[in-house]
């Protein structure tokens, strides 16, 4: 039976989570959704790859802020046929992006160097080779890979998620009645 | 000037009388239509600069807060093809400038997002610029917040033509243009008041007051539950739910 069901995967990149929390806000509809749907690679079941079958939904919360979001986004574009953006950070960068307009270099600074509540007596600043290298500025999705739907908000409500993922669900256009869509 | 001719023209196949001298936008407006807008605000002389209250007039593309009516003149605002180009110059508003909806003060009762939500943007289709961009928060009651400004020269014109002060205007070309306040570097310097028309004015969160943000809980804000321009367009429900024999 669970095998004709849709797959859905999530992954959050330079996000807060807050996205997630906002999915689990649909509160009992989350019954009607593990209804409708099977969870793919997801933080909701821990899930850490892929499974061996395609997954009809991605759900992308925050933007790119380095490598490693990169190919963590790459890797859902190849394995769903729908990337979703969702919320602000996906859709525009959000905070993580206030620090586009700093070059990296005072970013660096500032957070291991000169911030006034820094404590760092080796005065390096981390350059292990297993993390992530940063991106020189942090980069919306849409901007890295080909992204299907946005659904902005910071989070998006829960109302607007389950109205987005019902259309999808059920093949019909998504069209979010207005006080859905929201940038904040 | 004292005997003024009657128009009559048609906007979206709807017959409705014009003045002679009245602009489109003005027209629209009497005639409960709303033609989108951000450098225009009534009471202000027309700028003509955002570019968001284009019609095609007679087939030719016009902003409507400064093309004056003509006889006959057959106007389309509600085209598929103009609601494309007012995402698309939206949309670019939002790119070239750094508009953090998430944590600003105007957010919900701010114009520029309230007419994204009408057209329905969701992302833009144009790359974001993340410009360097100052903040100048040296007046003890008012914010001016360069990252969000759009030039649409509001404050510009009320603070000259409304206030008598001239607190505003423009500097520089091209992409480098910016608003620069009339004082060697601060608007603290400068004789500008919280009580000023030019402060109330700003389409979007340039220039904002301290002390009274987020002061309306989400879910009340002017944009939460209705779109902008429905106040306007509830004043012709009543004529346009009863059939007008003109349009066609």
């Amino acid at each position: 039976m669970s095998a004709s069901k849709p797959r859905i995967a999530t992954t959050s990149l330079a996000g807060c989570f807050g996205c997630h929390m906002s999915l689990l806000d649909i509160d009992r509809r989350i019954l009607q959704l593990a209804e409708l749907v099977e969870f793919d690679r997801s933080p909701i079941n821990d899930f850490k790859t892929f499974g061996d079958r395609r997954c009809a939904i991605g759900l992308i919360e925050g933007g790119c802020c380095n490598e490693e979001n990169v190919e963590t986004l790459r890797d859902f574009r190849k394995h769903c046929d729908l990337l979703i953006s969702v919320g602000d950070c996906a859709t525009m960068g959000g905070i993580p992006a206030m620090r586009n307009t700093v070059p990296l270099e005072a970013c660096f600074a500032e957070a291991y160097l000169d911030g006034p509540t820094v404590y760092n007596p080796s005065g390096k600043i981390p350059g292990d080779a297993e993390l992530p290298l940063i991106l020189d500025r942090v980069y919306p999705c849409h901007e890295v890979v080909k992204m299907d739907y946005h659904l902005p908000g910071c989070p998006p409500s829960a109302d607007t998620l389950w109205a987005a993922l019902v259309a999808l669900l059920t093949d019909k256009p998504v069209e979010l009645p207005y006080p859905l869509l929201k940038y904040d | 000037m004292e005997h003024m001719e009657q128009y009559s023209i048609t906007i979206d196949g709807r017959t409705l009388t014009a003045w002679e001298g009245q602009t489109i936008m003005e027209a629209a407006h009497d005639a409960g239509i709303y033609v989108p807008h951000l450098c225009y605000l009534r009471g202000l002389v027309p700028f003509g600069s955002c570019r968001v209250c284009t019609v095609k007039a007679d087939g030719r593309f016009v902003s409507a807060c400064t093309q004056p009516v003509t006889p006959k003149m057959t106007i389309e605002n509600d085209s598929e093809e103009l609601l494309d180009l007012r995402r698309s110059l939206i949309e670019m508003l939002f790119v070239e400038g750094n508009h953090f909806c998430m944590f600003c003060e105007k957010s919900g009762n701010c114009e520029l997002q309230a007419i994204a939500y009408r057209l329905g943007i969701s992302a833009p289709r144009h790359d974001y610029q993340f410009p360097e961009r100052r903040l100048d928060a040296s007046h003890p009651d008012i914010f001016l917040d360069m990252n969000r400004c759009i030039l649409c020269a509001r404050c510009v014109r009320a603070s000259r033509d409304l206030d008598g002060k001239g607190c505003f205007d423009f500097v520089g070309r091209g992409r480098g243009r910016r608003i620069a306040v009339n004082a060697e570097a601060r608007l603290s310097d400068t004789v500008v008041d919280v009580t000023d028309e030019a402060i109330d004015v700003c389409p979007v969160g340039a220039i904002l007051k301290k002390r009274v943000g987020f002061k309306v809980p989400i879910g009340r804000r002017t944009y939460d539950l209705e779109p902008i321009g429905s106040d306007l367009e509830a004043r012709r429900r009543p004529r346009a739910a009863a059939p007008t024999g003109g349009a066609s």
